[in-house]
This record gives C-alpha cells, sequence and structure tokens, in this order.
C-alpha cells in the first residue's frame, strides 16, 4: 500500500468534500475561505480562461433558505458596480442543487492584517475614505451592508479597496426579515461563525441590528460599522463588546458637546492621548446609540474624513478659538515657517546694520 | 445532494470481543493495517529509537494485543478507541524497554538521527518528543493510513471495471503530488485520455464522491460507537456530519 505524502492527504480530505462542478465552465483548484453559509473556492473558468473566485453554499448550510439568501447576495452585487465592490460574473445550480455564485478573484490582504502590521495614520484614515466610497454608493442605491467589519474589507496589492460579503445586505423597501440579520450569539467571539447559524461580529453591529430593531436599520447602521472600523483603526481593538454595561454612559469631551455613545466604549483617546480631538469626535459621531446623533450616511462619514485629512473643519467637533489656531498652523505649516524665517532674517539684519 | 454514512459496516472493534477466537484475530487484523503506521512512527518519535527497533517494538505490540486480548478489554464509553489503543502502546512499550534494559545493562541510548526514511523512500522528520506534538501526530498518522486504505479499497473495487479510467483521472489529478504551478488543468487531463473535459470533471467527481464513502466505511469499522464515529467524522473532514 502506497503511503500518502501529507500535500496528498490535505488535498484527498479537502477534495472529498468538493462539491460537482459537472456541467459548469469551472473547475476548482483550492479552497479558499470557509464561512457560515458558504464556501469559497479557487477556480478556473474554462471559457475565459481565467481564474475566479467561487462561493459554493456548504454541504451542511444546503437548505431553500440559504440557496435564496445567496442567490440574492449575487443579484445585489451585481446591481452594484463599482470599483470598491466585487463584481460578480456568473450565478448557478450545481447537480446536486446547491446554488453558487462566481466572482472576481481578489488577492490582499484583509484590513485587519494589515492595520495590525502598523500603518501611519493617515494612510489608515485614507483607507477608510475608501471603504466609504463604495459603501456610500450602496447606500445611494438602497442596500445595506449589515456587516461591515475589518475581515470584510480586502485591500489589493495596489491599494485598491474592496468591500465584501454582502450576504447579510438588506436593500430599502425589503421587509426587514429578522433571521437574515447577523445575530449576535450568546458568547461569540469577535471572529466566531457556526454553521447553520449567522454570527454577526457584536464589537461592530450598530445596537439597533443587535437588538433585532430590524425597522430601525438603515444606512446609519452602516455608519455605526464605519465608526467602529475607525476605532479600530485608531485603537488596534474593536469597540467595546455589546452588553458590557447595561447603563448608555453620556460621554463629553472638549467640555463642550454631549453625545451619548453605545454602551461599553472607551473614548479612543483615553487610550491614547496623542488622537486629534476632530478625529475622536468623527469616530465617536459615528458611535452615537441612537441613529439619529449619527451621519445619515457613509457619504456624509467620508466626508468629514475628508475635510479632516485636508486640514479643514469637520462637522462633528465644534472648534475652540484656540483650536482653529492650531488647524490653521497645522495646515499652512510652510508658508508660516517661510514667514516665520523671513521675519527673524530682517531682524537679524537690523540688528547688524545697527552694529 | 447530502452523503448520508454508511451503515452496513460493522465495527472491528466491537468484533475483538467474539468469543469466536478467528473473528478476534481478523479484527486485530483489520486494526493492525489501519493503525500498524502511526503506531510505528508513534515508537520511533516517542522513544528515539532506530527504524528496525521501532518495526519490531510496533509489530510486537499487535502480537501482544491478539494473545492478551486487549481490543476485547476497550470500552467505548470511557473513550476513543484511539486513545485507548495508544495507552496500550505506551505501557507496551514502555515495559518492553524497562525489561530490554535490564538485559542490556551497560549498554548506552542508541542515538538516532532527526531523519528517517521509510520503506517507500519517504524522508519524514521526528517530532519533538512532546505530548502534544506526538498526540498530533500520531493522529495524522492515523488519517494518513485510514485514507491511504481507502485509495486502495477504491483502487481494488475499479480495476478491470468500467471505472478503472475515473480512478486513473483521480490518481494523476488528486493523488500524484504537483505544486500549485505544475497542477494538471482539467483541458490537459481530457487531451491525455482522450475524454471531453466534462467527462474528466465526471469522473472526478465520482472518484472523490467514492473515496469519502469508502473512508467512511473504513471508518465505521475501526471505530466502536455511533459518538465515536461521528466525532471522528467531523475531525477528519473538518465539517460536521450530515
Amino acid at each position: 500500500m502506497k503511503t500518502l505524502g501529507d500535500g496528498t492527504l490535505d488535498r484527498l480530505r479537502q477534495v472529498t468534500e468538493w462539491p460537482d462542478l459537472s456541467s459548469t465552465r469551472y473547475e476548482l483548484r483550492s479552497e479558499v475561505a470557509r464561512g457560515g453559509m458558504g464556501v469559497v473556492y479557487l477556480a478556473r473558468d474554462r471559457e475565459l480562461e481565467r481564474d475566479v473566485a467561487l462561493k459554493v453554499i456548504g454541504v451542511e448550510a444546503a437548505d431553500a433558505d440559504t440557496a435564496a439568501r445567496l442567490r440574492r447576495e449575487a443579484r445585489i452585487l451585481a446591481h452594484l458596480e463599482h470599483p470598491g465592490i466585487v463584481p460578480v460574473h456568473d450565478v448557478g445550480e450545481l447537480p446536486d442543487g446547491r446554488v453558487f455564485y462566481a466572482m472576481k478573484l481578489v488577492s490582499g490582504k484583509r484590513l485587519d492584517e494589515l492595520v495590525r502590521e502598523g500603518l501611519p495614520l493617515r494612510e489608515r484614515l485614507r483607507l477608510l475614505l475608501r471603504i466609504c466610497e463604495p459603501v456610500a454608493f450602496a447606500h445611494a442605491r438602497g442596500v445595506i451592508h449589515r456587516d461591515l467589519k475589518p475581515e470584510n474589507v480586502m485591500v489589493g496589492q495596489f491599494g485598491e479597496v474592496l468591500v465584501m460579503d454582502w450576504g447579510v445586505a438588506k436593500h430599502r423597501g425589503e421587509p426587514g426579515v429578522a433571521s437574515e440579520a447577523p445575530t449576535p450569539t450568546a458568547g461569540a467571539t469577535p471572529h466566531a461563525t457556526a454553521h447553520g447559524t449567522i454570527v454577526g461580529t457584536p464589537a461592530y453591529m450598530a445596537p439597533e441590528q443587535a437588538r433585532g430593531d430590524v425597522e430601525r436599520v438603515d444606512a446609519r447602521s452602516d455608519v455605526y460599522a464605519l465608526g467602529a472600523i475607525l476605532y479600530f483603526m485608531l485603537t488596534g481593538h474593536s469597540p467595546g463588546r455589546l452588553g458590557a454595561s447595561p447603563e448608555v454612559p453620556t460621554r463629553t469631551w472638549a467640555g463642550r458637546r454631549q453625545a451619548s455613545v453605545a454602551p461599553g466604549i472607551t473614548a479612543p483617546r483615553e487610550l491614547d492621548k496623542h488622537l486629534p480631538r476632530p478625529l475622536e469626535a468623527i469616530c465617536l459621531k459615528a458611535l452615537t446609540l441612537e441613529p439619529e446623533g449619527r451621519y445619515a450616511g457613509a457619504g456624509e462619514l467620508g466626508a468629514d474624513l475628508g475635510r479632516f485629512l485636508e486640514g479643514e473643519r469637520v462637522s462633528a467637533y465644534p472648534e475652540s478659538l484656540l483650536d482653529r489656531v492650531r488647524r490653521f498652523a497645522s495646515r499652512h505649516r510652510t508658508p508660516i515657517l517661510v514667514l516665520l524665517a523671513y521675519v527673524v532674517m530682517r531682524v537679524v539684519l537690523l540688528l547688524v546694520a545697527r552694529v | 445532494m447530502l452523503l448520508a454514512f454508511p451503515e452496513t459496516h460493522r465495527s472491528v472493534v466491537l468484533a475483538a470481543r467474539s468469543p469466536d477466537q478467528k473473528e478476534r484475530a481478523r479484527a486485530l487484523e483489520a486494526v493492525a493495517a489501519a493503525y500498524w503506521r502511526p503506531v510505528f512512527r508513534h515508537v520511533r518519535a516517542r522513544w528515539r529509537v532506530p527504524d528496525e527497533e521501532a518495526e519490531d517494538l510496533a509489530q510486537g505490540f499487535f502480537a501482544k494485543a491478539l494473545e492478551k486480548d486487549w481490543l476485547a478489554r476497550y470500552e467505548p464509553a470511557r473513550g476513543r478507541f484511539r486513545t485507548y489503543l495508544l495507552a496500550c502502546l505506551e505501557a507496551f512499550v514502555a515495559k518492553e524497554r524497562r525489561d530490554g534494559r535490564r538485559l542490556k545493562r551497560g549498554g548506552g541510548m542508541t542515538r538516532v538521527p532527526l531523519e528517517s526514511e521509510n520503506a517507500d523512500g519517504e524522508r519524514w522528520e521526528l517530532p519533538l518528543a512532546d505530548g502534544s506534538d506526538l498526540e498530533a501526530e500520531f493522529q495524522r498518522e492515523w488519517s494518513r493510513g485510514l485514507f491511504a486504505l481507502a485509495v486502495q479499497a477504491l483502487r481494488q473495487r475499479c480495476l478491470g471495471t468500467s471505472r478503472e479510467l475515473a480512478f486513473a483521472i483521480f490518481e494523476r489529478y488528486d493523488l500524484e503530488d504537483h505544486d500549485a504551478s505544475e497542477q494538471p488543468r482539467y483541458a490537459d487531463l481530457a487531451l491525455e485520455f482522450s475524454l471531453p473535459v466534462t467527462q474528466v470533471t465526471n469522473h472526478l467527481h465520482w472518484a472523490r464522491r467514492e473515496l469519502r464513502k469508502t473512508v467512511l466505511e473504513k471508518l465505521r469499522e475501526i471505530t466502536a460507537s455511533e459518538e465515536e464515529f461521528r466525532s471522528e467524522a467531523r475531525a477528519l473532514f473538518g465539517a460536521e456530519p450530515s
């Protein structure tokens, strides 16, 4: 009896689970990722001679509901043609009845991995700005992602940003079906998934969504998740776990403005006092407990972030005179330094001429 | 379509308790087929002995198991069969080495290289003689043995039948060690076997499905209860069986 090598053994363990792709134009190469609803494979499209990612419902999750959800996800993606959203090429059914769809194969790193590698702050913020763009585009078309988190964002080799996993996205006007919402499960860790159950990531989920108040879930729920991603980018931690504290704390910053932030969240500057106050204000505004206190959509959040990056005044932070002077000095550092140098030089020349 | 677990194959672990001596011996033979290599490699790595000594000890272990009816003493309620077998092996080798050392007193431990080569010419590195590593290695070898048995059974089943071609394609695509860049495309196989690509896909799917079925049949034979069978199947395929 021939001994099986390590590579062969691993492959056999995988391929015996692989779906039957006869009657399709794809051939499977390897497994890429496995989630609660389905498995993503690297496959070869024989017709177009290119590699694609194939999302197939897992054997364990194969039922009519999951099939409908996967088809819905593919349709939503097909209607969101944006460079920041992974394009769907094809949707179909396997001989065993399982639904699959083919999409662009994305290579790169997940946002959480990239942030942990230690990107400079401005780079991190620019990335978030680029995440806001496709989300704002989806909002404009009435689609809410509902499961935004760093693990669902891919950053390509050339800095291209792709928002992934629209499996629980909701279209405006669609009835709020509670079972479609990512549901926090008791004891679920931020990265947990479970077969047959959709498990969201409590730390990134808006309070109204976590409560199952599906009627109130709208673009502002995604704004909360984007605020939570910003929090992670600023502090390296996800915001506090849901239900960590039963009471809703009222946070005050800069002594001038109050906002009710979702429970259990520590203000970013309490973790890192070097963080700019306006940036903290943007983050906390997005993380406000009640949707009414947040930005109206990803576009508005992105615009405020853009203003911060340009050294302009942000809407989330009411500035004092000192703040304005500081911002002005920081924004016009070079001309101010040149002017100062010129004045110093003139003074020195004046003194020399007198001597 | 969900693959159901085969129900027909009787557990040889339970057959090992039969009052019939011949049935007990057959059961041990089946257990030895699945466990010989994991036992051999465990002895080699755990006690750092040369290949020949490890082979003797593995052989001696199964002989002793038959003589002393160790398999018949296994109680499924107390844990996995694999764990029981490993405990028996530990006790057996420890005793053998103790007795052996008494005979060879004055002699030193034989130093063995950290790499070994088996009869197939495959080189492998000894794992650290650390409990968790050894257990993981034992489990991996057990999986390897099980898959190898299933591949062998599938090959036998296909030989001389219309499925011989399906097995040949499967062997070429899934059993041969390739780098990702050297992995043949279905079109290459279609050319090689003079078939349409769709036939390659069909044959591969059939062979993979049959292999899974065969692995589960073999697994049922070497587990003692439904619970153990399901738990081992989960460990093997990484998913909750349906």
